[in-house]
């Protein structure tokens, strides 16, 4: 795409699922067919409504699942090609691609203490020569994150949901990774503690430079830490542009009515507002409509839009828009 | 600064901080700073669940008997002088007069003996059965076997089942279908069958390899016994185990064990079965006294342990002949073979109330 170095590539990416219906087995396609870079140290923010694939995207970047098709490449080594038929053994880049899960209650092992948690990646990938040197390292994640060091010893059900949250961030930082696919992590969090949350995040990028992949359903919080922003809607990705510019000027019907949707703080100005309300339910990704996914509550539909997908085409300024309407 | 003027309203109950310095605050001291902590000691979890279990009565009383009857089938046969297997004789001559005695009764020749000799004689506690054995140590045998029986046996079926369920459980998708398949055949064999079948082929082939062996007491149909818990018993057990590792494998904790890099075999180990714990303590507690009721059954039908040697089951059989006479000798084995299998099952309640976090 262009002549700088991204640190994570990803080219048609496709996740179906099986499911069986009788005796037929239908593909349910989760993600279908989508690409985006990230660059290193930069945020990518993911949003869309549930059910259209955030999770599922970043699952299988890091290979939670097998892809169905597409193509990963990370710091410029393929993680899998299908065409190639490449299809790398994940362990050691596990240490540089790292997660953190959206629910923090069930994401931590009730049966271990903290200090276990956040010692597991640690285990696994030996990165420590003595008792000692362990203990130490898992104190200044612990430090790092804004935990009490002197709770090692305590069980995750003794922790609030924002204190897990962090548990679940030292636990991704415990390896020293380059990129971190964040799960809506602040979804579960009361507003309050979401704040903290993500200025966290934007502290520990500032600090060390990962980048992140940062998967959210609130458009207000994805701006606030996003680089650029990529809409999705029923596994395709809608518009991708820098967060600004999306806010500002968006162009797909689906990103309008969404912007349309974040509530406004001042009661004056949003009476005045218009909420853009789609008609219909999102269609099973079982069934999905022919052509472009979003026609079917899209009021701007015209009959192309029924025939073929429109391809992501750049608007200018970095800006792409898959809609056939200009 | 030009908003240090600003304007307090005469509700507020801010404390006006420019009318205090420096001076007038003194930095806490690390002591202090500790005081505010709120701590309580952290504990393992193995001292926790047994924290909580030491505060169930009923559990603790479970624990108590076991102990007590667990203790008495070590000691007593060291006491008694007489034997499972031993027809009482007084002077080296079998007592023909010595069956069928009552509680704490002797018979005509060993009160003539004591009176010759000035000698007490151990007391036949439960008195003596038809063919004049001392019925308590009988009892006490049968309870050794019984309970032997069924800790062996449930160990037997949590092993396989564990390990079975777990790899079938966890892999899920081909590997899973092909093992649960296994487990429905498996479940469909008549299990009665099978032992009466197995016990037979071992009798003839056995018999002589046996012989002077520990295993020769026990006799074939114990061990027949003992190979079909291990063939057919542990099915429900892996079924079990199967069920929760489907549950808690959904766990986002596996999926980030996962995303980390850990090992199938250490995912398992160290984050799925420790969650089954809870499930697993109370089956092998309740394993236990089924064992021991399969047992008791078989011995009743006839194809338990092989005389001279008791099971409590066998016990009860023997005894139904002289039900109408001879109540006791029916109500002493049917009521130990009830107090263990309740103790077993309120210890095994208690230690899930007791290690299973979850619950409260």
């Amino acid at each position: 795409m262009s002549e700088e170095k991204y640190l994570l590539e990803v080219e048609h990416l496709k996740q179906y699922f099986p499911i069986k219906e009788g005796f037929r087995t239908v593909p349910l396609k989760a993600v279908d067919d989508i690409s985006f870079a990230i660059k290193p140290g930069e945020t990518l923010g993911l949003v869309g409504e549930s059910g259209c694939g955030k999770t599922t995207v970043g699952r299988t970047l890091l290979r939670l699942y097998q892809p169905t098709a597409g193509r990963i490449v990370f710091d410029g080594d393929v993680l899998f090609d299908s065409e190639k038929k490449i299809d790398v053994n994940m362990h050691p880049y596990r240490k540089q691609m790292q997660m953190v899960f959206q629910d923090p209650y069930s994401s931590l092992d009730p049966r271990m203490t903290v200090e276990d948690i956040i010692g597991e990646p640690l285990d696994v990938h030996k990165l420590y020569s003595s008792k000692g040197e362990r203990r130490d390292k898992i104190l200044s994640l612990m430090e790092t994150v804004g935990l009490n060091a002197e709770h090692a010893m305590r069980y995750a059900h003794e922790f609030s949901g924002g204190q897990r949250q962090r548990i679940g961030i030292a636990r991704a930082l415990a390896v020293n990774p380059k990129f971190i696919v964040c799960d809506e992590p602040v979804s579960a969090l009361d507003v309050s503690i979401q704040a903290q949350v993500v200025n966290m995040f934007e502290e520990l990028q500032e600090k060390l430079g990962v980048a992140y992949l940062f998967i959210a359903h609130d458009l207000l919080v994805v701006h606030h830490i996003s680089d650029r922003i990529a809409v999705m809607y029923l596994g395709h990705i809608m518009e991708i542009a820098d967060a600004d510019d999306l806010n500002n000027n968006p162009v797909h019907p689906y990103t309008l009515s969404l912007l349309s949707a974040v509530p406004i703080p001042d009661p004056n100005i949003a009476r005045k507002s218009q909420r853009i309300i789609l008609e219909g339910d999102v269609p099973s990704p079982l069934k999905m409509p022919s052509g472009c996914p979003f026609r079917t509550r899209c009021r701007y539909a015209t009959e192309q839009c029924a025939k073929e997908m429109p391809p992501l085409t750049d608007r200018g300024n970095r800006h792409f828009v898959a809609c056939w309407n200009k | 600064m030009e908003n240090t003027e600003m304007k307090k309203s005469l509700l507020s109950a801010q404390v006006d901080l420019s009318k205090f310095s420096s001076a007038n605050f003194e930095k806490a001291t690390d002591e202090e700073k500790r005081q505010q902590d709120v701590m309580g000691e952290s504990t393992t979890f193995f001292k926790d669940g047994m924290r909580r279990l030491r505060k169930n009565p009923l559990a603790m009383g479970s624990i108590v008997v076991l102990a007590l009857i667990i203790l008495i089938i070590i000691i007593a046969p060291h006491i008694v002088p007489y034997s499972y297997d031993q027809i009482i004789s007084v002077n080296g001559v079998r007592d023909k007069g010595s069956a069928n005695l009552g509680f704490f009764m002797y018979s005509d020749r060993e009160l003539q003996y004591m009176r010759e000799t000035g000698e007490d004689l151990f007391p036949h506690i439960f008195g003596t059965d038809s063919l004049g054995r001392d019925y308590f140590i009988r009892v006490i045998y049968g309870t050794r076997v019984s309970l032997s029986v069924g800790i062996i046996a449930a160990i037997m079926v949590v092993l396989i089942g564990i390990i079975y369920g777990s790899i079938a459980g966890y892999f899920g998708g081909k590997v899973d279908l092909i093992m649960m398949r296994i487990v429905d055949i498996i479940y469909s064999l008549p299990d009665m069958l099978i032992i009466i079948l197995i016990s037979v082929v071992l009798k003839e082939n056995l018999a002589g390899k046996l012989a002077g062996t520990v295993f020769s007491k026990l006799g074939a149909n114990m061990i027949s016994m003992f190979i079909v818990f291990g063939l057919l018993y542990w099915v429900s057990m892996a079924r079990l185990i199967r069920g929760q590792i489907l549950t808690i494998k959904n766990n986002e904790y596996v999926l980030a064990a996962r995303c980390i890099g850990t090992s199938n075999g250490k995912i398992l180990r160290k984050h799925i079965l420790p969650n089954c714990l809870s499930v697993i303590i109370i089956t092998t507690a309740l394993q236990i006294p089924s064992a021991i009721f399969t047992e008791s059954y078989l011995a009743f039908l006839g194809l338990g342990v092989s005389e001279p040697l008791s099971s409590l089951g066998s016990l009860a059989n023997d005894a139904r002949a002289g039900m109408q006479s001879y109540p006791a000798r029916l109500v002493i084995p049917a009521l130990i073979i009830c107090l263990i299998v309740l103790a077993l099952n309120l210890l095994g309640d208690g230690l899930r109330d007791a290690f299973d976090t979850k619950l409260d």
